[in-house]
């Protein structure tokens, strides 16, 4: 019972990013009817612009102290972040926050990008087939993926969890259970909650909100609402701009679960295209469900009592259930009825 | 049977002088050695048998790397089990994977569209993972399959061939090595074989049924026709091609790796065919040779050339140009070659056998308009 639980935990956080990138990709099929290859580089920028904030707030001076000796006999480098000079103990707090800190700079940065994207090249392909429109995402993602490698080269930047969120959660306690038998790491849950807090604004934003209700009208009807008056193409832009957030946002936490390196976007991509597919094109609490699901999934399925029974299980358990719901099921588990339904 | 209409057989003729002479012309480009232009040969044939699917019926596979991987490996396989001779190790390539091709058709062909994109990149993953993981002991994971001087070779062994005693055993053509100039030419003649199939299949009945479900497969259904052994047909054929393509790769040099299956392999074919022009018999040839060509010459260009290049611009200029231009260079050839991928698929959809025919057709125009006489003004 407890592994069950632990591994459904595991299967939690994974399941988490793999919600909130399916998210932003439905989201942006449902409003634009687009195909967006290029959404799993979208989720890599975001673990760069993490990446970016802690290289810019560790710039640091080196001074030489005299006095100091190190075993060697040379004099010591003391290395102080600028930031550190500048705002004390405060400083300190900010280095040692980066991660969850460049979120702020993540929200700007990722909105622009995608705003930019859309406007750009996306814009141009409303009307063109599916498959140009994979065609041109996927040169995008490459463009975006070498632009990171070549400025933050080949290999993974691992990012630091801050000090006080590492270490496990002892989660067995607070349901009655002795101490030690289900911990759970502090940032993993923060990241459950994390993607859950994002989901739910996400889907109060286009629930509660007059901007959500003519997104979500215009995603039911595209020319009537253009009819109305409404310029809906510019609503439609925002929605890629707050897909590409999501996306960025996920990305940021992530980074101290998985260190980042360039080719980590088109890693997800092709994982989040089938959770896409698993909740229903255009749905998007399909989406999450599968992205949640599958993670759990994923999670079992690297057990080694499954493995050992199915060796390999763990390597092909996503995309079997993709191939086996496109086949059974092609609108997927939530996906409406006729809609690519062929 | 064999005969071509007039059309097709100077494009033959001419198709075959171009690949034959390939040492000649490209010796200007520096590009004439043979390993680089057995890759040319070899990723011509894996485009064109990618048209031939995508081409003619529209179906964009994300996973025909699968099938190059199952290609290469049967071939090593063959290399390592039977005999170093190449001929079997083709035939039993090119079987295995229109088998393997007619699993993975039947299945994905059930879907139109974007589905059956995603459920051949779902297939030609599993395969890439297994790959690594559980199928290790066929593939070798990481390391990749490779040739071992103690191989059983039962075919070899029992016509008393011996192998050479020094060093690994060399892939051979009926007894001769097919390494260096050899191994090219042998690519070529596959090669311009491979193009004739693909001129047969585009002027037979069987391409117009398949050109028939690209443009409106509902409409073919109306009229009486099962499309479904068609799509599958062209599925398998489409395989079977990759399956040689990847058979020469390991013929050429005889390791197979599973990262030649990874999905970014099915992107390239994708560009290939794309760049050089979907469903046109010599688009993706074109397509093929000048990815490949871009990848051997843009990746070796580094800084120092640069500089040569552009040491007669003021100092400063030079180096922001250079530091610029690096980036596109050398490691960073992949990110031109993204750039590439999108500027063709935005403005020029046709890929360049469409550019030339739109420029042909301009400078047509321009020479049968009379001196002086300008195009109509449009009434205010």
């Amino acid at each position: 019972m407890n592994v069950f639980l632990a591994q459904l935990l595991n299967g939690l956080d994974k399941g988490g990013a793999y919600a909130l990138i399916a998210l932003g990709l439905t989201l942006v099929f449902g409003t634009l009817g687009v195909v967006n290859f290029a959404h799993g580089a979208l989720f890599m920028l975001g673990c760069f612009c993490a990446v970016t904030f802690r290289y810019l707030i560790t710039l640091e001076t080196v001074t030489v102290d005299p006095e100091k000796l190190s075993p060697w006999g040379a004099p010591v480098e003391v290395r102080t972040p600028l930031v550190q000079n500048w705002f004390g103990d405060f400083g300190a707090v900010l280095v040692d926050y980066s991660v969850p800190i460049s979120i702020l700079l993540a929200i700007p940065v990722m909105l622009i990008i995608g705003i930019a994207m859309e406007r750009g090249i996306i814009k141009h392909f409303y009307k063109r087939t599916h498959a140009e429109q994979i065609l041109v995402t996927f040169g995008l993602a490459i463009v975006l993926q070498e632009i990171v490698k070549s400025f933050f080269g080949a290999n993974p930047v691992p990012q630091p969890i801050p000090t006080d969120l590492r270490g496990a959660a002892d989660i067995g306690v607070w349901f009655g259970m002795a101490p030690h038998v289900l911990t759970y790491p502090w940032w993993r849950l923060l990241y459950l909650l994390f993607s859950a807090l994002v989901i739910g604004g996400v889907f109060a934003f286009l629930q509660f909100t007059t901007f959500g209700m003519v997104v979500r009208a215009g995603m039911a009807d595209r020319e009537t609402v253009g009819l109305m008056g409404i310029d809906i193409d510019r609503r439609f832009t925002i929605v890629f701009g707050l897909a590409a957030v999501v996306a960025g946002v996920a990305g940021v936490m992530y980074t101290p679960l998985l260190a980042p390196n360039y080719h980590l976007g088109m890693d997800f991509l092709v994982l989040s295209f089938v959770v896409v597919v698993v909740g229903g094109m255009g749905s998007l609490p399909g989406a999450v469900a599968a992205g949640f699901l599958l993670g759990i999934l994923q999670s079992f399925a690297s057990m080694t009592e499954v493995k050992s029974l199915i060796p390999g299980i763990d390597q092909v358990i996503i995309y079997l259930v993709a191939v086996v719901i496109l086949l059974v099921r092609p609108r997927g588990l939530m996906g409406r009825r006729g809609i690519m339904e062929s | 049977m064999f005969s071509l209409s007039r059309k097709d057989l100077v494009a033959l003729v001419v198709f075959a002088a171009v690949v034959l002479t390939m040492p000649i012309w490209l010796a200007p480009l520096g590009a004439s050695y043979p390993g680089l232009m057995q890759k040319f040969a070899i990723y011509a044939i894996f485009a064109i048998g990618f048209n031939i699917l995508f081409g003619l019926t529209g179906y964009l596979s994300f996973g025909h790397a699968a099938f190059i991987g199952v290609g290469s490996y049967t071939t090593v396989w063959s290399f390592k089990l039977l005999t170093m001779d190449i001929v079997p190790a083709m035939i039993f390539a090119v079987i295995t994977t229109g088998v393997f091709a007619l699993v993975i058709g039947y299945f994905s062909l059930r879907r139109t569209g974007i589905y059956f994109s995603i459920l051949t990149l779902a297939f030609a993953q599993m395969c890439y993972s297994l790959a690594y993981s559980v199928l290790t002991p066929i593939t070798n994971g990481e390391t990749g399959l490779l040739l071992a001087r103690d191989d059983p070779r039962y075919l070899d062994a029992m016509f008393g061939a011996q192998a050479n005693i020094a060093g690994l055993p060399q892939p051979t053509f009926l007894g001769s090595s097919v390494t260096g100039y050899t191994g090219f030419y042998l690519c070529a003649a596959i090669l311009i074989v491979a193009f004739y199939v693909s001129q047969k299949i585009f002027a037979s009945p069987f391409g117009m049924a398949l050109r028939g479900i690209k443009s409106n497969q509902t409409r073919m259904n109306y009229t009486g026709f099962n499309t479904k052994p068609y799509m599958l047909a062209a599925f398998v054929i489409s395989g079977m091609f990759a399956g040689l393509a990847g058979a020469l790769l390991s013929i050429t040099d005889p390791l197979a790796g599973a990262e030649r299956m990874k999905w970014t392999e099915s992107g390239n074919v994708v560009l290939m065919t794309i760049l050089g022009g979907v469903g046109t018999l010599f688009g993706p040839v074109i397509g093929a040779w000048l990815i490949k060509y871009f990848e051997n010459i843009f990746s070796a260009i580094n800084t120092n050339m640069l500089n040569n290049f552009f040491s007669f611009l003021p100092d400063g200029l030079q180096n922001v140009v250079v530091t610029v231009l690096s980036k596109f260079v050398g490691e960073g050839w992949h990110l031109t070659l993204g750039l590439m991928f999108v500027l063709i698929v935005v403005f020029l959809p046709g890929g360049l056998v469409e550019g030339f025919h739109r420029l042909m057709a301009r400078l047509k125009r321009r020479k049968g308009t009379p001196d002086g006489v300008t195009s109509v003004q449009p009434a205010e």
